[in-house]
């Protein structure tokens, strides 16, 4: 359904953005109807930048990225409002998205303001409470707060529910649940996998390979804006081919298993560097795949 | 016995009220223990680690001590404790990727830090690198700016100024939270190879994150809202919990290996209690299965086992 072909989004940097910098290179993926697919990588490796292009939040500087079909950077005005409907995002930081002088529900009247606007105040009402019920939300104890008056999970869960007013069927999670607590992470990724079921497909952005275990279908491991390996979730976890994959599974902090003495590669923390060997991605198993130079 | 705390009440004085973050702390940390501190936010982790270091307003001590190495700390005398700071006691905090100064280079600011307490920068200038070596960062970061390192590089370098000194204590105040995996595993190992090398002699962990102290630390004391829920060698803790509590936070915890479609993990239901006004009693009392008549009075935070404390009714009555 959302089909990424050869992607890349280059940054200027410098003093007088005299240098570039590949951000994301030549990334192919595609989100099938209901499912999860994890994208993992570390800082730097361009999975926010990638869940922003999705978003028309930044632009492309190379490849396609099609939904339905239809090249997303094609849509002007009135088609590109109906992309909107169609797919969102969350993002990582509760906190801060939303503005502290206004009620957190505003960002509902902001959806029916721009999508919504014949609706009545009625079958709005209605149609918020059922949002809100899905994300295990008590509408009586949301509604008319404050930001500060509310935990970040309901302010997460929130932010999913304005997501799910709209006919939405992609879903884009950039760390959505990086910033809660151990307690409340939990019911937030029980949220997602009951979205799932009912059909939503979900792009969960992570860092954290517990969590994109847990509850991805497939999964994208990206370094440096490549994808380096990529497979059912189960294959690359329980038979990891590359060393990049194979480092970031040694270093998870586990409460069944010490860390061995696994030896980091000198790759952790490097920015990309731009003139990098455009991967080559090799099948190695059924539907799973990974860049060639590991 | 390195690090006595009796009876530590503090409470944040607001408009409003105090808040009462943290209510009769009573633990030891022994010489070279590496103990980790867990918790949800807002259950008064930060607010112990911090008060053994700079109890400042809005923090206000209220009741309780603590002793280091035979020796009182005046926790409530800012000026005093400045004798400590850095020398016996000492923090890397919250955000130390913003803690260095972006005017000064890393060397000058070092000097600086380190003239303020009497000790000469070039006497102690082949230690410094040698640390520098130790946490793997190429000795000319010394010339040069914080903007010019990497988040990681930041927080390795804190580390080395928080220990240059080498304190009795160092309390890490969520080291780990704002770093990647690889760079989290290397300064997790980093600060058990100071604890090693004698760089400093016990460390206190901050931390929500108990999968990196089961990696780590000797041993986990868990808090809830403001009180101390269990402390325990850190095996015990993951393996044998004994407060509902702790039982529910790990068993909340994901792993590689388990998967949303074969089995769900269950949260803990409710939200902490406000402690601007907390219930009397067990502050756990409203999320707890377990919870009977007996909650309404606080539990003591009582030795079950060698080196296994309890605050928890039910779990008193189990082992009656």
């Amino acid at each position: 359904m959302l089909k990424l072909d050869g992607v890349s989004k280059v940054y200027r940097t410098g003093t007088f953005g005299g240098k570039l910098l590949r951000a994301v290179d030549n990334v192919s993926f595609d989100v099938a109807d209901g499912e999860v697919l994890a994208l993992i990588g570390e800082s730097g490796s361009g999975k926010t930048t990638l869940g922003k292009m999705i978003l028309r939040l930044a632009g492309i500087d190379g490849g396609t990225i099609t939904f339905d079909g239809t090249d997303i950077t094609t849509y002007r005005g009135r088609a590109l409002k109906e992309y909107y409907r169609r797919v969102q995002g969350v993002f990582q930081d509760p906190f801060s998205s939303y503005n502290p002088i206004f009620k957190a529900d505003r960002v509902f009247r902001l959806v029916r303001e721009e999508f919504f606007p014949g609706m009545g105040g009625e079958a709005w009402a209605d149609k918020v409470h059922a949002a809100l019920h899905s994300v295990g939300l008590n509408p009586e104890h949301v509604l008319s707060k404050f930001p500060h008056q509310l935990s970040g999970g309901q302010l997460q869960r929130f932010l999913i529910a304005r997501a799910l007013l709209l006919d939405t069927r992609v879903l884009v999670a950039d760390e959505i649940i990086s910033m809660l607590d151990a307690s409340t992470r939990i019911d937030v990724l029980n949220l997602l996998a009951d979205l799932r079921d009912k059909g939503l497909s979900i792009l969960f952005i992570t860092h954290d390979l517990s969590l994109a275990y847990y509850i991805s279908d497939r999964v994208v491991i990206l370094q440096r804006g490549q994808v380096v390996e990529m497979g059912a979730t189960e294959r690359v976890f329980k038979n990891p081919l590359h060393n990049y994959t194979r480092m970031l599974l040694g270093c998870v902090p586990r409460i069944d298993a010490k860390w061995s003495n696994v030896q980091l590669p000198e790759i952790a923390g490097q920015p990309p560097d731009g003139a990098g060997e455009p991967a080559i991605l090799i099948e190695a198993e059924g539907e799973h795949f990974v860049a060639a130079a590991g | 016995m390195s690090l006595q705390v009796d009876g530590l009440t503090v409470y944040y004085s607001t408009l409003r009220g105090d808040v009462q973050a943290l209510e009769d702390a009573t633990f030891t940390l022994d010489d070279g223990e590496i103990m980790g501190l867990a918790g949800e936010s807002g259950c008064g982790k930060t607010t112990l680690g911090h008060s053994l270091v700079r109890l400042a307003p809005p923090m206000r001590h209220v009741a309780g001590r603590a002793v280091l190495n035979g020796e009182e700390l005046p926790l409530a005398d800012m000026d005093r404790m400045n004798a400590f700071r850095f020398e016996q006691v000492s923090i890397i905090p919250q955000y130390a990727m913003n803690a260095l100064n972006p005017t000064r280079k890393i060397g000058r600011l070092t000097a600086d830090l380190v003239e303020a307490r009497h000790v000469n920068y070039k006497s102690i200038l082949p230690e410094l690198k040698r640390r520098l070596d130790l946490v793997k960062l190429p000795q000319d970061v010394l010339n040069m700016y914080p903007i010019e390192l990497s988040g990681g590089m930041k927080q390795r370098m804190v580390m080395v100024i928080s220990t240059l000194l080498n304190p009795a204590l160092l309390v890490a105040d969520e080291i780990t939270s704002a770093l990647d995996v690889a760079s989290q595993k290397a300064v997790a190992a980093m600060l058990v190879e100071f604890r090693n090398q004698a760089c400093c002699n016990s460390v206190m962990i901050i931390t929500h994150d108990i999968s990196i102290l089961y990696q780590i630390a000797d041993s986990i004391l868990v808090m809830y809202a403001g009180q101390l829920a269990e402390k325990a060698p850190t095996t015990t803790i993951i393996s044998a919990p004994r407060h509902p509590y702790t039982q529910m936070l790990i068993s909340s915890l994901p792993e590689i290996g388990v998967k949303a479609t074969e089995k769900r993990l269950a949260g803990i239901p409710g939200t902490p209690p406000l402690l601007l006004d907390p219930p009397k009693g067990c502050r756990f009392r409203e999320r707890c299965p377990f919870a009977f008549d007996t909650c309404i009075e606080a539990p003591p935070f009582r030795e079950v086992a060698p080196g296994h404390h309890v605050a928890c009714w039910w779990e008193f009555e189990q082992h009656a």
